[in-house]
């Protein structure tokens, strides 16, 4: 059997065939008469935020001669492979797969991401067997001739040692390398780099993360209105795969951008020019609305399997036309949401707040409620480092005032608005993240994170108790449901409820540990070294 | 993993032509195989074009010093691997007999290689010795080649009392005919005899004598490999269908 391909060189020559093929392939080593080239077709596959390929997992599918085999390979070169008897059609989840290391591999790390098509390349692929003196083949060189691209090798040479071959292989390799042959680490990757390139494109080219790097110096309203257009750029990107469903987080990661661009317009919106934040302000509260319902109900449906799995006494299937009854919602949620999407007030609004922020630079600056520092050099309106350090110390202000207020008997409501100000906090920190200290930020983050978690939890019991409820209600109307449905029903009601007192149980240590002094002194040197003190 | 172990107590009965074909038969249905060439002759090596040596020859490997898997040897044909011989195997009655527990000592060797093959096929030397008893302690069947005449039917005899005598483990015998010559009367009689009055351990299935597997000595490659359409070929890819179905070998993988 053939070990992993250890040695991968890459031919620069764009010539034809195995011109970059030394005359011997090492002492005592010859070429075998070669085989015939034949057509690969390949697919490669991973999720929109390129989960696999920051695991270092290359995922391809390809097809030759009638046979599919897909194959994930590791950063060490390790390789799962199956033959797929039936036709996956892709964009699909893991699950679409056989069963077996493969998927389960997979499914560990695309999660609840759809695997889609991100690179497809037809090779002319041909195989020239390295043989010692007994004629005894030692190792495989295969030629794989990709599409050209500008500036990228045009054919890839692996070299597979047989097992127990494997110094026999090094002698090729080295051979290969004196021809003038350069020597890559990773194979899978570099022929899925190759392919992107020849499509003019490259990986992990999004992230739901915005990643635009800010000067503390830099106009103030220069750095929002580039966050601001970072996020539209997340929208944007997001809008066919929320438009298809291709999986959940597609319309996550465009809720998220909404959100953020709400806090952004919301904390720090009065840097921009004159009138921008009333005339968008409005779109984005829209787009958040609309959004919302069909989130809702994709929290509740992905948990959905283990909080059956947790019932006591009743039995998971009796919730089975409670779960149908989601779907149903989430089914006549969705055609709202993508008629919203699809609407011509989503293309305008588009459109002019893209320009508005690109023109919001050169613009005459607002009366803005932060005054520029003194001083004859500086940049018309006040330094983005200054706005960060200010809105970010603001936000934190209120958090520890609105969470100070709250007691035992605090209505919902109320938890769920400080949750909305943590969530505030977090995103300016966020947005703001090119500006500090990334140590410092990750802690600072932490401490936000466990207080935010337990407000979480709180109010997704919240929004779960009321939708049971509600369906309940309906289903009991269109009198549809089975009577052990109901029970069950009414146990997940029971253990939300008991999840949800245990949330509002913890929240007083999580909120004291976030306004601990040692807690507020780490946000307050975090936004003092790269801001100036805070406002 | 299945241990199928090609052994006769006569020598030059096809006992290697058998391990090399049916193992290049097994790995061309999909089966992981690895052959493990036994006989210090390295027949079966040389017909793979292996070169016949194991650093630090067979004590390294029945001490442990040299786990098999180190030593395995990928051949030509996908999913077949070959453990060479060497020609210290010369040895290897007189290695296990220092060996803890020796008559179990191959079993324990071949453990670790489980998750790796489904089919091992153990390319054994002819006699009984201490190494056929290790031999016959690991193997799940015990394919015999039989040239069909009196003496050979008598060594199979002998065969089947021996196993029956062994404790705990007992292997499935399969004897075959081998390098059957249809010119011969007595061939054809004996041959009949074993399929009508032994059908428990006689397979339907029969290799001829044929030049084309002698041949294999020259081209040095199994039968199917270079002569495909070969009555040779054929009779051996018989045989392996009757070893998967009457030894209940699960499908392939692939």
């Amino acid at each position: 059997m053939r070990s992993a391909p250890r040695e991968l060189v890459l031919d620069d020559d764009d010539g034809p065939g195995s011109s970059g093929l030394p005359a011997a392939p090492g002492p005592g080593l010859r070429w075998a008469p070669p085989g015939r080239a034949h057509a690969v077709r390949r697919t490669w596959l991973d999720t929109f935020d390129w989960r696999l390929y920051r695991a270092g997992l290359i995922l391809q599918q390809a097809t030759a001669g009638g046979a599919t085999e897909i194959t994930l390979t590791s950063a060490d070169g390790s390789e799962l492979a199956r033959p797929l008897q039936a036709r996956v059609r892709w964009p699909a989840l893991a699950t679409a797969l056989p069963p077996g290391p493969l998927r389960s591999r997979l499914a560990e790390v695309a999660g609840v991401r759809a695997l889609l098509p991100v690179a497809r390349a037809v090779s002319s692929v041909s195989e020239q067997r390295v043989v010692n003196a007994d004629d005894k083949t030692v190792a495989y060189v295969r030629l794989d001739r990709m599409p050209a691209a500008e500036g990228r090798p045009a054919v890839l040479l692996t070299v597979s040692p047989l097992r127990g071959y494997q110094r026999q292989a090094d002698r090729v390799a080295r051979a290969l390398g004196a021809n003038g042959v350069i020597r890559c680490s990773r194979p899978a990757a570099a022929a899925l780099e190759r392919a992107l390139a020849a499509a003019g494109r490259r990986p992990a080219s999004y992230t739901g993360k915005i990643e635009v790097v800010l000067d503390p110096g830099m106009p103030a309203v220069a750095a929002v209105a580039a966050i601001l257009t970072a996020l539209l750029d997340i929208v944007e990107a997001n809008v066919p795969g929320t438009l298809r469903d291709l999986d959940t987080e597609f319309l996550h990661d465009l809720r998220v951008a909404v959100r953020r661009s709400r806090t952004m317009v919301k904390l720090a919106g009065d840097v921009l020019p004159c009138g921008m934040t009333g005339r968008f302000g409005e779109d984005l509260r829209w787009l958040g609305s609309l959004t919302t319902p069909v989130r809702d109900l994709d929290v509740y449906l992905l948990g959905f399997d283990e909080m059956a799995g947790r019932l006591v006494a009743a039995d998971p299937a009796d919730l089975e036309p409670f779960r149908d009854r989601l779907a149903l919602r989430r089914a006549a949620e969705r055609k709202r949401l993508v008629s919203g999407l699809r609407s011509a007030r989503f293309s305008r609004f588009v459109a002019e707040w893209r320009a508005a922020l690109a023109a919001a630079p050169a613009a005459p600056p607002a009366p803005a409620a932060l005054p520029a520092p003194a001083g004859p050099a500086g940049p018309p309106g006040p330094a983005a480092g200054r706005l960060a350090a200010a809105r970010i110390s603001r936000a934190h202000r209120r958090v520890l005032r609105d969470g100070a207020a709250l007691t035992g008997d605090s209505p919902p409501q109320d938890l769920h608005d400080l949750r909305k100000r943590c969530k505030e906090l977090r995103y300016l920190l966020e947005m703001f993240a090119s500006l500090y200290d990334p140590a410092g930020h990750r802690r600072v983050l932490r401490d936000l994170r466990k207080l935010q978690d337990c407000l979480g939890e709180f109010q997704d019991s919240q929004v779960q108790r009321e939708e049971i409820g509600t369906l309940a209600g309906q289903m009991m109307a269109s009198r549809s449901v089975p009577a052990a449905t109901l029970l069950a029903m009414g146990e997940v009601a029971a253990t939300v409820a008991a999840r949800q007192a245990r949330a509002r149980a913890e929240f007083a240590a999580a909120f004291a540990a976030f306004a601990s002094p040692a807690s507020r002194s780490r946000l307050r040197a975090l936004v003092a070294a790269s801001g100036g003190a805070a406002a | 993993m299945r241990i199928l172990a090609t052994y006769n107590i006569k020598g030059g009965v096809g006992k290697t032509a058998a391990a090399v074909n049916l193992g290049y038969l097994a790995a061309r249905g999909g089966y992981r195989t690895l052959i493990w060439d036994l006989d210090p002759q390295g027949a079966a090596t040389f017909l793979l074009r292996v070169r016949p040596r194991v650093k630090g020859g067979g004590r390294a490997l029945i001490k442990g010093r040299l786990a098999l898997a180190d030593a395995v040897k990928g051949t030509d044909f996908p999913r077949l691997d070959l453990l060479p011989a060497d020609f210290t195997y010369r040895n290897l009655d007189l290695l296990l007999d220092r060996a803890k527990r020796p008559s179990r000592r191959l079993a324990t060797l071949l453990q670790p290689l489980a998750a790796e093959y489904d089919v091992v096929i153990l390319d054994c030397p002819p006699g009984i010795s201490l190494l056929s008893e290790s031999v016959l302690r690991a193997a799940d069947i015990l394919l015999v080649p039989l040239i069909p005449a009196t003496l050979s039917v008598r060594t199979l005899d002998q065969l089947t009392e021996f196993t029956a005598g062994l404790r705990r483990h007992r292997p499935r015998l399969l004897a075959f005919c081998s390098m059957v010559d249809r010119r011969k009367r007595l061939h054809a009689e004996v041959a009949a005899d074993l399929r009508d009055h032994r059908p428990e351990i006689a397979a339907t299935a029969a290799i001829p004598a044929l030049s084309v597997i002698e041949q294999m000595a020259v081209r040095r490659a199994p039968v199917p490999e270079f002569a495909p359409r070969s009555r040779a070929a054929q009779s051996y890819e018989s045989l392996w269908d009757e070893v998967v179905r009457r030894c209940g070998l699960p499908p392939a993988a692939q």
